[in-house]
């Protein structure tokens, strides 16, 4: 007998009303309208908490860390009423064969129906013992999970692209998720380093309560996050169309906030949501805090030139139409439409259930 | 089957029953441990293994060095941002570049953030199941629980009988769910646990409240550095400029209300430090007054650099001032200077590296690192299937740093040990003030030198840096205001920005005082390019294998002597590791590459 949700989440002692304006809460991440909230709500009622292995390969746990920040939902929600974790070996209590053990009872007990989780990545180089799990190469963990998975989230720029340790040279051949291992699973791609907890927690959600993907672009990222520039919806912008720029660190314009591309903010070249959703609960982002962006969500965004180049590709006024830009924005139009059916299929499953 | 007496006098004996626990979980990045058990169950012989290394310094061989803060960063996202800060400082050092006193107060009150943070959630996330038993606590009276708390931490708001049956509420339920989760295989039946049900029930309810803060806590690092995990660092200051009351200020990084909302954190920390995390440590503490082993070279041989200083550059004025000591003498403090070729040096005879001469220990200005991954002759397994490793060759990915030759301990216990034996008054009063604490809870009447050097008391002088943190940085943010009310708004230094003010060779370093310890990063720069990186971390100091003369570093040394309850269950283990809160991606981010590129990569 599985639980559902809500089920979980009331005998845990939340009540209906903060559910519902979690649910309504998650809507509004989701970007989606209002009257999302009761598809979500009903969805969430009658689904079961899906198990999570979490790998962690090389990495900094910074996707981790930034995961636990999340603010709506909160982390200690997520990991007690929503899914199960179970396996992360930043956080769990087990080690060593007991911590083993739960990829082998998970594999046993739901096979095909749990998700993969990586963070991070694998080395290719010195037989990939340069990130040893219980004595073997991370590689095989990865492959051995992946198998038995139903669909793989790929966090961070590490587990997206390789990012830091796949920096040039890349000496330890540190290697990407989509390329490491063989598989025909769906890879969903959260890219930055680290991506926005929110983004993440968001992810989490769409997925369990659509049961599927939110729409991807072709590199694999969710659009809903990941179709717009920075620079795009960056507050910075009229200075940015009015010519007026910070030329160093600390100048006037420093201080009156202008743009920042002169001293090589990559905010006109990087999809993320850090203009628009902010960071840590929407605190801030990093050009409000004066630095420029640096790309971090952007494959290969380490050698692309120094954070203080500026950019050479960028037109002065107007969100130029390139056919990227057009056709992605197609794309979200028949993206949202997709997610609406899904969700409508979901409560139509459900409710089927209920009548069986 | 060998017994080796080591310099470090440690008695070694690997004959009994061998016990692997790979992975280590709970702690950064990845790591492995074995240990031999006498007949007794007591632990005779450890062996720490890094298990993960990535090739970072290689990484950043020419490139900019005003860029190098982002590529460290990432060397580690659980103590984000102290890799940054200790590369701007080596490379202001390099270059002779002095920042304004503002950035310094601002780089100061986010490494202080750090530390608390990290600190809280090394304690309640990482650490405290091995303390702490959840199950357990469902057989907790909540009103007794809301009597406990009203005695070990009075001031806390969130107390009443009804919270604690909320808690307990959502943990019964969640567990008998099926589904337990990070729970689960946990060795909650093992009799090594010690807290009463009302305890346990006190420490769940505050990992809760601390997951839903350390949220809280960052957004410091958000307003100066736009974002956590990974704020933004600049060479030459901080790239938030402050703008009061002039025009746009509102779109300004730094105005009233930016200053104000740090403040509000500030106070947060400061409040959960001092009603909650403090009391906390000592109330658990507390239960486990026999449990005092896991002291290994804490307290009687440790190291740190020195850290935050009142006056920039004056090393005099270093509020946790640094040095040296050794064996257990407290009256005596050795100067430390990374700059002296003949201090720091690390070691690779039981690495998975290669010097020419494997003897003798580099500083790091000239350090090698090139990569030599195999296993020992009596090491059982494969190399890519490893069932025991053979601790008399070379058995991991962390070098072996060392001061002078000697193996010293680094993180909060050391940099306490150090205040306390410098008679640094916060620290003095701090520590007795706890210990006074702890003795009445316990009925104990132990001396700080006894108490310290245990587990529990690395954990304790964590809890008490992570109080200091919080109170150093409203003094931090008094001194910031005051600043701009005397008309000094300055945030960056950008005189030497441009590399064509550089000099055509220059080598500098940075230290600080990362969560986990000693942190130093060296750096040589030449035609405006990086010629090499080198980072010496916590978790290699504490992390390191054997040396070449033999000496054991300080996770081994904190096992040996450790009794376990059940030698299929690592739960001490587990304790004693954790109470140093490993960073196996710190320790081990040196570089790598493989067959005929080797030797490309000896970074002289």
């Amino acid at each position: 007998m599985t639980e559902t949700f809500y089920e979980v989440m009331r005998r845990q002692g939340i009540s209906r009303r903060s559910f519902l304006k979690y649910c309504s809460l998650t809507a509004a991440a989701l970007g989606l309208a209002p009257e999302f909230a009761g598809k979500i709500a009903h969805a969430m009622e009658t689904k079961p908490r899906i198990p999570i292995l979490w790998l962690h390969g090389l990495e900094c746990t910074c996707c981790s860390e930034s995961f636990i920040r999340s603010a709506h939902p909160l982390a200690k929600d997520v990991v007690l009423s929503m899914v199960s974790l179970d396996y992360d070996d930043t956080i769990m209590a087990a080690a060593g064969t007991q911590a083993e053990a739960i990829i082998e009872e998970t594999i046993k007990k739901y096979d095909g129906n749990f998700i993969l989780a990586v963070e991070g990545n694998a080395p290719l180089n010195q037989e990939g013992m340069s990130c040893i799990i219980a004595g073997k190469p991370f590689l095989e963990q990865l492959n051995h999970v992946a198998e038995h998975c139903k669909a793989i989230i790929s966090w961070g720029s590490c587990a997206s692209y390789g990012c830091v340790q796949a920096a040039h040279p890349n000496p330890t051949k540190a290697t990407p998720t989509h390329k490491a291992i063989k598989t025909n699973k769906p890879i969903i791609k959260v890219p930055g380093c680290p991506p926005i907890a929110e983004v993440m927690t968001a992810v989490v959600t769409y997925i369990l309560t659509f049961e599927r993907f939110p729409e991807l672009d072709r590199q694999g990222r969710p659009k809903m996050f990941y179709s717009q520039r920075i620079h795009d919806k960056c507050y910075r912008r009229p200075h940015f169309d009015a010519g007026q720029f910070v030329e160093k660190f600390d100048d006037e314009g420093a201080r009156k906030g202008y743009c920042l591309y002169k001293v090589g903010c990559k905010g006109p070249t990087t999809y993320n949501a850090c203009s628009t959703i902010r960071w840590n609960e929407g605190t801030s982002f990093p050009i409000q805090a004066g630095h420029g962006c640096i790309g971090c969500s952007e494959d290969g965004f380490w050698d692309k030139g120094s954070w203080y180049a500026r950019l050479t590709d960028v037109h002065q006024f107007g969100i130029e139409g390139n056919a990227d830009k057009v056709g992605g924005t197609a794309a979200a139009v028949v993206g949202t439409a997709v997610a609406a059916h899904a969700a409508i299929s979901a409560v139509k499953r459900a409710q089927k259930k209920e009548n069986a | 089957m060998s017994v080796i007496n080591t310099p470090n006098g440690y008695r070694l004996d690997n004959s009994g029953k061998r016990v692997v626990v790979d992975p280590v979980t709970r702690i950064e990045g990845h790591m492995r441990c074995e240990v031999n058990l006498d007949e007794n169950n007591v632990i005779v012989n450890a062996v720490s293994t890094g298990t993960m290394w990535r090739g970072l310094e290689v990484i950043l061989r020419g490139r900019d060095p005003r860029d190098a803060w982002a590529f460290v960063e990432r060397i580690c996202g659980v103590c984000t941002g102290c890799h940054a800060l200790t590369s701007v400082r080596a490379v202001e050092d390099a270059l002779d570049i002095k920042i304004p006193p503002n950035a310094h107060l601002i780089r100061e009150m986010m490494a202080k953030t750090l530390q608390v943070h990290d600190h809280v959630v090394h304690f309640y996330h990482l650490h405290a199941l091995d303390w702490v038993n959840p199950v357990n606590a469902l057989k907790a009276d909540p009103k007794a629980t809301s009597s406990l708390q009203a005695v070990v931490s009075p001031h806390h708001p969130m107390s009443s009988p009804g919270y604690f049956r909320d808690v307990q509420t959502r943990i019964k339920r969640f567990i008998e769910s099926g589904q337990l989760g990070p729970f689960k295989n946990g060795y909650w039946d093992n009799p090594a646990y010690k807290l009463s049900p009302e305890a346990d029930l006190m420490a769940v309810a505050h990992y809760l409240e601390a997951l839903d803060l350390q949220k809280e806590f960052v957004k410091l690092h958000t307003v100066f550095g736009g974002k956590n995990p990974h704020p933004n660092y600049l060479v030459g200051g901080v790239p938030c400029a402050i703008n009061m009351d002039g025009d746009m200020s509102a779109g300004a990084p730094l105005n009233m209300e930016r200053l104000n909302f740090v403040f509000a954190r500030i106070q947060e920390m400061v409040d959960f430090n001092k009603n909650v995390y403090v009391p906390d440590v000592i109330a658990i503490a507390s239960f486990y007054k026999k449990q005092l082993w896991g002291g290994g070279l804490g307290a009687l041989s440790v190291m740190d650099y020195g850290a935050y200083p009142k006056v920039n550059y004056d090393k005099s004025t270093d509020q946790l001032p640094g040095g040296v000591i050794l064996n257990g003498n407290w009256d005596e403090i050795y100067p430390v200077d990374p700059r002296d070729p003949e201090q720091v040096q690390e070691f690779v005879d039981h690495a998975w590296y290669s010097y020419p001469d494997e003897t003798k220990g580099l500083h790091p200005w000239d350090g090698i690192t090139e990569p030599n991954y195999k296993l020992g002759p009596n090491a059982k397994g494969t190399s890519t299937n490893i069932e025991e490793l053979d601790e008399e060759a070379k058995y991991s990915w962390i070098k072996a740093p060392r001061w002078k030759g000697h193996a010293v301990e680094v993180g909060p216990l050391s940099r306490y040990t150090l205040a306390y034996a410098h008679g640094v008054d916060y620290v003095v009063e701090q520590v007795n003030r706890s210990l006074a604490g702890f003795n009445q809870l316990a009925g104990t009447n132990l001396d700080a030198k006894t108490a310290l050097n245990s587990t529990i008391g690395r954990t304790l002088a964590r809890a008490l840096e992570s109080e200091y943190c919080g109170d150093m940085m409203v003094d931090d943010w008094n001194e910031l205001i005051s600043n701009i009310k005397n008309g000094d708004t300055s945030t960056a230094n950008m005189d030497k920005w441009d590399p064509s003010t550089w000099p055509k060779e220059a080598k500098g370093v940075g230290t600080t005082a990362a969560p986990r310890g000693a942190l130093g990063h060296w750096i040589r720069i030449k035609d405006g390019k990086i010629e090499n990186y080198q980072c010496v971390v916590p978790t290699t100091w504490n992390g390191s294998p054997r040396d070449p003369a033999g000496n054991i570093g300080a996770f081994e040394a904190s096992l040996m002597g450790t009794p376990v309850e059940r030698a299929d269950e690592p739960v001490e283990i587990l304790r004693n590791l954790h109470s140093f809160d490993p960073c196996l991606a710190c320790s081990t981010h040196v570089m790598s590459e493989d067959g005929e590129e080797l030797a490309n990569v000896k970074v002289r």
